[in-house]
């Protein structure tokens, strides 16, 4: 579903954050992406959705065999690719539920389908609203306005569950949660789980992995991936650290 | 319409009766193009008129509608049913290029102790509050504009709302403008006295029809609060964008009083509004909101005078402006506190939004303060879009166009929120989403 080749970026006229990405993603699968702080995992998440405060300088990145990196980030978002913002931004003044209306039939034009009207917009939104235990009422008030961090993730958790992404990427979507919100944001990314869609979940910590298994888990230092293995590699990073890993030039993949 | 052409446009009109109307009102009216005399048309050095030059208006040709007979326009209900929000239960008041026209206006079922006359029958009828309100509130000593509407004013309205008493629809003053109103300048005059304790909205639409151009709107109402009465004043001008206007309104408040003032500004060549308030009794407050949107050449000043005159008066000012194209907004935000003013609560803020590299803005907050004990706060920004959130929505699969529209009415919906009438709300999130997004709003 989406193959990595050697990707690099940079952000601003800096130096590259990303110097050789490889990886590969088959439907079905959950991937864990790990590293220590200003490794380049939150780098790798907003190069994907197609941040254009980021340059790629190198590599290729393909979704369905698609050329991802010459797409606008809307185009991304119409093929199946979501990413779940460490900070989700708040927009004053545009509903939650007329944003979410509108990227869902947005989305339905891309591929030819009707559009949906605002009742029947609020059944979907109804069934979805369970699954992240979010009070309807919160969908009358603007995009994340004032929205307590956990209320944002949970939001986050929401436009996927109503969207429904091919490909979705958590950027550290744990930081900052409480167990409970935690459990909850954890609960909805499972259910949302099916055999043709896929999952990279970026995390600092191993905790979230406890709640959404991976099945492989990759560790990111440098710019690049330095091991990868399955589940039980995150447990072994929860123990050791990341500083028995910070030679990368002996792990490139 | 040059200083010395006006001054013998009035001897004319004085030699011809002075639009008749009591005793007092000529020589009030000689004061007021004596002061303008003096005055004469600001030139940017005014501090007032810093930013705007009104040369198109002073070189304009425009003749006073006072001062010529009325053109034959027939307009029908059709015509300006666009502008009654689909609500002829409202007291309106129609007047077409500057002359009332009773056929358009349904002021019929008028409630006990509200009386809204046109100004012309307002004259015969009701001199004596005329007399002791017109001419005393709207300050001609300092404003030329004012001086020069209080010489020339013809049509408008004197709208009484009795102590108590609370009006539960709106009185709608419609000003349309048709092709045949090129080359005029209409000096409409309104007068409210709100009595104390009552409650009342009253909206001033400014509008053009089928392309009318090249035509001069000077507009100037007055207001009197009673102790502790609410006035929801909303002022919506849309007018056409080769028009010229300046309006004012002059509101005098008493103690507990409120003012809640919304200023719409879309059209317009050559465009300023004024709103001057004088918190005058103690505990009184004004409210004062304003949206801006300009687009193509267009030059939109507004001007708004807070002047704390007494003990526990507060002050809530939002402005906020969309700047598209070539165009050119400015904001005077003064609020004065004066030595007895001690308590004052006043907080102002403007927001600009820049959607084009060429569109500017001047905003200039303005607080003299010469009371020890108070509490103002002010605020400016001129931005662009928030990229962050562009590229937030555009993740969400909402297309870039769609993305930036949508954040730029968002950016609008705070103000429009304020205003009380469901019906003009509604009407104003319409506008703007068509300006910027050509999309319905739902919900």
């Amino acid at each position: 579903m989406l193959d990595i080749r050697n990707l690099q970026a940079k952000v601003g006229g800096g130096s590259d954050i990303l110097k050789g990405i490889n990886l590969a993603v088959k439907a079905g699968e959950v991937h864990a992406v790990m590293g220590p702080n200003g490794s380049g995992k939150s780098t790798l998440a907003q190069v994907l959705a197609g941040n254009p405060a980021y340059e790629v300088t190198g590599g290729s990145v393909t979704f369905d065999g698609t050329d991802l990196l010459g797409m606008q980030p809307e185009e991304r978002a119409q093929a199946g690719l979501f990413m779940a913002f460490q900070y989700p931004v708040e927009i004053p003044g545009v509903s939650n539920a007329y944003f979410l209306r509108s990227a869902y039939n947005e989305i339905r034009k891309a591929h030819g389908e009707e559009e949906v009207d605002p009742l029947e917009f609020l059944d979907i939104m109804e069934k979805n609203l369970a699954l992240v235990d979010m009070d309807p009422s919160m969908m009358n008030r603007s995009v994340n306005s004032g929205f307590s961090g956990g209320e944002k993730k949970r939001n986050e958790i929401l436009q996927m569950a109503v969207l429904r992404p091919r490909l979705a990427i958590l950027d550290e979507t744990d930081s900052g949660l409480d167990i409970d919100a935690l459990r909850i944001v954890a609960e909805g990314v499972n259910k949302l789980r099916r055999p043709d869609n896929a999952t990279i979940v970026v995390t600092h910590y191993q905790r979230l992995l406890n709640h959404i298994v991976p099945d492989f888990v990759h560790v990111l230092s440098a710019g690049r991936i330095v091991k990868s293995g399955g589940k039980e590699l995150a447990l072994e990073l929860e123990e050791r650290g990341y500083d028995w890993l910070e030679s990368p030039a002996e792990f490139v993949a | 319409m040059t200083a010395p052409v006006l001054l013998r446009d009035f001897e004319t009109f004085a030699a011809n009766g002075g639009g008749s109307g009591p005793s007092w009102l000529l020589p009030l009216r000689r004061q007021a193009i004596d002061r303008f005399a003096a005055l004469g048309f600001p030139t940017p050095k005014n501090e007032d008129w810093h930013f705007t030059s009104v040369q198109p208006i002073a070189e304009g040709a425009f003749r006073t509608v006072a001062d010529t007979p009325a053109r034959s326009v027939r307009l029908t209900a059709s015509d300006v049913h666009a502008f009654t929000f689909a609500r002829p239960d409202w007291i309106r008041l129609v007047f077409v290029n500057g002359r009332f026209d009773a056929s358009l206006s349904s002021g019929v079922a008028r409630p006990n102790g509200v009386t809204v006359t046109d100004l012309a029958a307002a004259w015969r009828e009701q001199p004596d509050l005329l007399e002791r309100h017109v001419g005393k509130i709207a300050d001609f000593q300092r404003t030329a504009f004012t001086a020069l509407n209080t010489a020339f004013m013809h049509d408008g309205a004197a709208i009484q709302i009795a102590p108590n008493v609370e009006l539960d629809v709106p009185v709608h003053l419609v000003f349309v403008s048709t092709p045949e109103a090129a080359g005029s300048a209409s000096h409409v005059r309104t007068l409210i006295v709100a009595g104390h304790h009552s409650k009342a909205t009253v909206i001033e639409s400014y509008v053009s029809l089928g392309g009318a151009k090249g035509y001069f709107t000077n507009a100037v109402t007055e207001a009197v609060l009673g102790d502790g009465a609410t006035l929801a004043h909303v002022k919506l001008q849309t007018e056409s964008e080769q028009a010229f206007h300046v309006g004012t309104l002059q509101a005098h408040q008493g103690r507990d009083s409120h003012l809640v003032s919304f200023s719409y500004a879309a059209g317009g060549e050559l465009a300023r509004t004024n709103v001057y308030t004088l918190l005058a009794g103690e505990g009184c407050g004004a409210t004062l909101h304003g949206l801006y949107l300009l687009d193509g050449e267009q030059h939109v000043d507004q001007q708004t005078r807070i002047e704390h005159a007494a003990v526990n008066t507060f002050s809530r000012e939002v402005y906020k402006g969309i700047l598209d194209g070539s165009s050119h907004g400015v904001f005077n935000g003064q609020v004065y506190v004066r030595p007895e003013a001690q308590k004052t609560d006043g907080k102002q803020e403007n927001n600009n939004l820049l959607l084009s590299a060429r569109a500017r803005v001047d905003t200039k907050p303005q607080l003299e303060i010469f009371a020890d004990d108070v509490k103002c706060t002010h605020g400016a920004t001129v931005g662009r879009l928030d990229e962050v959130a562009l590229f937030y929505m555009k993740s969400r699969g909402i297309g870039a166009d769609q993305a930036r529209k949508l954040l730029t009415y968002a950016f609008a919906a705070g103000v429009i929120e304020a205003v009380g009438v469901p019906e003009v709300r509604s009407e104003l999130e319409a506008l703007t989403l068509r300006r910027f997004t050509g999309a319905a709003a739902g919900s």
